[in-house]
């Protein structure tokens, strides 16, 4: 039995030295170099990778796919005549912050505007998608101990790293494949087409890179994930700036990007192919480096050491709420940061947004009847404030689903062992669902108020009107938060589907619902249908005032049944 | 209040699973009692129920002179538990969860929290996603008896230590004792019952089937003996010898306390080649003294 000679690497034994040893005495019975028993049973554990992620990782793939494939379709209904794809294009370029959020463009083809409207975002998902793949097959499950078990087969040292990143990158080669064929569907150019995917793709593969490294660097998956999101984060606003600086500035940041090499492979416009070159090297280098690292480290550890943290515990952890803030306030930090860009950015492109969409005859002619230049510029502010309650009702959601997770991981046990009683205990994260979801909406109110009015020459008053329109979707956001509570008291083992598929219907109807005409009554069920559209609508006080009443009647629902039901 | 544990036929089924059928348990204050059971016998339900954690379904439970689920806060104020399993916040050091847990329970002694930190020989700056099993155990052991609490529940407490740390608990839980606090202890290791405990309760399938003095049930805590001797030699018809089976020079027997002697002198004199005494694991006893009961309860059913 080789099996035995293999037996995992010791969880706190001497560097390295002793797990490879023995690695190597099993390859001699098997004959190969030492180098392939460390990707023993690789295969078993890739399929394992591929059976847990059997519904996310297609949905993640159908998702990016359709997201550009539809694009192009859209633009195609649009803007069906070359003047007007033009007019879109020198607009779209000529805006800094367009540029900011969305790259530079080349060309007005269909294929070149629907490469700079959702290329490089496509390779934004892909990035996410790698990432979120390689982390939770590698350090996730190291983190958890299940490695440890999985070690201890016939498994090699490799193996784990090896599937979660073939797992990540099936996921962007597939993402490169459908789209390669999807998109001369939808009558763009071949070669066009299979540059675009190719980069989107390539994007995929460069993070995935990015992330095998991170998940060598820290013990802990969470830490692991902030670095090569952090990295990702790092890589727009780089390639931001250098994309929004005009000839004389520093536009040659965006080379530094791996983001903006989708566009710099020039799809639609003369494609560079060799540029394809580079995210690859990088996923070369990436998986290399996490290979050698991998190699040097014990199971379990991490490369950057872990800090000591506090003896004893400090004022602020003195009750449940103290405990909430804390499980939640590192998540909390990253969403504000994140809605600080997306909202300063999309604000700052409300200034030149009248004229975008009016290159667009149709949408023109819409959007004159219902009140000109200003309103143009108003909707639109109003739509991301929409977005910006939806998104705020996700992390609100995510908030208090952190109530389930506790219960099934036994840690809710202990707490509630103690003085703290249930509700207390509940009501804790739900006040960190209010107020972390108060301000977010605030940061994205400020940030886009402060970005749009100092463009405008009106930053104080900007500031003022967007606060107010963003804490508008308050109430709606807060609804959903409820409509969690309602499911985790009532029904525990389908409060995850039932709280993400009440946000999911939502989205919905927020996204489609007047495209489809649906009747009223339907619209209705969405608490976003009832918050007040601001800037440029009218506020009253009744319909905020129910979508309150009706969050405050399900949460007491909820916590009614939390009373009444068995923990665990 | 004579008894700060009062369960009388109590029932609790998770869907089609029964797992508790009618259970009795009284813990008396002052005393340390073993609640023993083999793995999936109701132990933790037990505690859970008694925690207010779990609804019964019938039957009564008394805790503190309380209702469990219904004055569940005002209970846990009187009450350290210490989970089976214990899982901690990964992000948190075990001396913030220590102080934590402590002040959820209303405040603990920082000065006793040091020196059983010392005792167990915990690093209370490290990350609890860097603990060991056995050091995740601790903490929880720790926040316990640093509580000014009446009763504890201790669940499996022992089952990550190591044998050092093992002997530091049963210290531990006899100065406990001493201080007058009341200690139910689940456990499925007969040895350290048998080391710490005033009475045991012994669990299996929901139901108590044996409780007492451990001098009650010394018929549980024969030796097992295991021999390989020199010369064949008779035990036929000694007291105190139960269940022989002799094949050659080969002797498998189990022995009461007061036999021992007289047995290890017959073995002795014959020659020992190699000798195993030891008493019963649970599980043992349990095949033993309780399978016929079951084949008699299946045939009914």
């Amino acid at each position: 039995m080789t099996a035995g000679a293999s037996i995992g690497p010791p969880r706190t034994g001497g560097p390295g030295t002793g797990g490879s040893g023995t690695g190597q005495s099993g390859t001699g019975a098997s004959g190969t170099g030492a180098s392939w028993a460390g990707l023993a049973g690789t295969g078993e554990l890739a399929r394992l990778a591929f059976r847990r992620d059997r519904i996310a990782l297609p949905a993640g793939v159908y998702v990016i796919t359709a997201l550009v494939a539809g694009t192009a379709y859209t633009f195609r209904k649009l803007y069906p005549t070359a003047a007007g794809r033009a007019a879109l294009a020198a607009t779209g370029g000529a805006n800094p912050a367009l540029r900011f959020l969305y790259g530079r463009i080349d060309g007005s083809s269909l294929g070149s505007l629907t490469a700079w409207r959702y290329g490089m975002w496509a390779g934004i998902f892909a990035a996410l998608m790698a990432v979120f793949i390689v982390i939770r097959h590698t350090r996730t499950d190291e983190e958890a101990g299940r490695l440890e078990l999985v070690g201890s087969a016939a498994v090699g040292r490799q193996a784990a790293l090896t599937a979660g990143i073939a797992t990540a990158a099936a996921a962007s080669v597939a993402v490169s494949v459908l789209l390669t064929i999807a998109l001369p569907l939808v009558h763009l150019p071949a070669a066009g087409s299979a540059a675009l995917a190719l980069g989107i793709g390539c994007c995929g593969l460069a993070f995935t890179g990015i992330a095998a490294v991170a998940a060598q660097l820290t013990s802990s998956a969470r830490a692991a994930r902030g670095i090569a999101l952090g990295v990702l984060g790092v890589a727009f606003i780089v390639r931001g700036v250098g994309d929004s600086a005009g000839a004389a500035g520093p536009s040659w940041l965006s080379w530094a990007s791996p983001l903006s090499w989708i566009q710099a492979a020039r799809p639609f416009a003369g494609e560079r192919w060799w540029v394809l070159a580079l995210p690859l090297a990088a996923f070369a280098a990436g998986t290399g480096l996490a290979f050698a690292l991998a190699g040097r480290r014990d199971l379990g550890a991490g490369l950057l050491p872990d800090r000591p943290g506090r003896a004893t515990a400090s004022g602020l952890l003195r009750g449940p709420f103290g405990l909430a803030w804390r499980l939640q306030r590192g998540a909390l930090l990253g969403w504000a940061v994140g809605y600080a860009f997306t909202f300063a950015a999309s604000g700052a492109a409300a200034k030149g947004v009248g004229q975008l969409l009016g290159t667009s005859g149709a949408l023109e002619r819409a959007i004159t009847r219902i009140g000109g230049q200003a309103a143009i510029t108003n909707a639109y502010l109003a739509a991301i404030m929409t977005l910006a309650g939806l998104v705020a009702a996700a992390y609100a959601v995510s908030v208090i689903l952190r109530l389930r997770t506790e219960e099934t991981g036994d840690q809710a046990e202990p707490v509630l062992a103690t003085a703290t009683g249930r509700v207390r205990w509940a009501l804790s994260h739900i006040a960190v669902a209010v107020i972390g979801t108060a301000l977010l909406l605030a940061v994205a109110g400020v940030a886009a108020g402060l970005a749009y009015g100092l463009r405008a020459g009106s930053a104080g008053s900007q500031v003022a009107t967007m606060l107010g329109a963003a804490l508008g979707q308050l109430p709606s956001a807060l609804v959903l938060a409820a409509v969690a509570v309602l499911f985790f008291g009532f029904w525990p083992e389908a409060s995850v589907a039932g709280a993400w598929g009440a946000v999911g219907l939502v989205v919905l109807l927020a996204l489609f619902g007047q495209v489809l005409q649906l009747s009223h009554w339907v619209l209705d069920v969405s608490p976003f249908t009832h918050a007040p559209r601001l800037p440029g609508g009218t506020v009253s006080a009744a319909p905020l005032l129910w979508l309150g009443l009706v969050a405050v009647a399900l949460t007491a629902a909820g916590l009614a049944g939390l009373r009444r039901r068995d923990i665990g | 209040m004579a008894n700060v544990i009062e369960i009388r036929s109590l029932h609790k089924s998770f869907g089609r699973t029964r797992a508790l059928d009618g259970l009795d348990l009284t813990v008396r204050t002052g005393e340390v009692h073993a609640f023993l059971g083999p793995n999936g016998a109701g132990k933790t339900t037990t505690i859970r129920i008694l925690l207010g954690l779990l609804k019964k379904d019938t039957g009564e439970a008394s805790l503190l002179g309380g209702d469990p689920w219904h004055d569940a806060v005002s209970l846990h104020r009187r009450l350290a538990y210490v989970p089976g399993d214990v899982t901690l916040w990964p992000g948190l050091t075990g001396g913030e969860i220590i102080d934590l847990l402590g002040r959820l329970r209303g405040g603990l002694d920082p000065k006793r929290t040091q020196a059983l930190i010392e005792r167990f020989a915990l690093d209370p700056a490290k990350k609890a996603r860097a603990y060991s099993r056995g050091n995740r155990q601790k903490v929880a052991l720790i926040a316990a008896l640093a509580s000014d609490a009446e009763l504890l529940l201790l669940d499996e407490p022992t089952s990550g230590l190591d044998p050092l740390m093992e002997a530091t608990f049963r210290e531990c839980i006899t100065d406990e004792r001493q201080a007058g606090r009341t200690v139910l202890l689940s456990s499925h290791i007969l040895a350290e019952a048998e080391a710490l405990s005033d009475r045991v309760t012994i669990i299996r399938d929901g139901r108590a089937v044996e409780t007492g003095t451990l001098a009650q049930m010394r018929h549980l805590t024969r030796n097992l003996i295991d021999a390989e001797l020199a010369a064949p030699v008779s035990l036929d018809g000694l007291a105190g010898v139960h269940d022989l089976a002799v094949t050659g020079t080969h002797l498998r027997c189990e022995v009461d306390h007061d036999a021992l002697t007289e047995v290890l002198a017959r073995l002795t004199a014959a020659g020992v080649r190699s000798l195993v005494c030891r008493p019963p694991t649970l599980e043992e006893l349990f095949l033993r003294h309780y399978s016929a009961e079951r084949v008699v309860a299946g045939a009914q059913g």
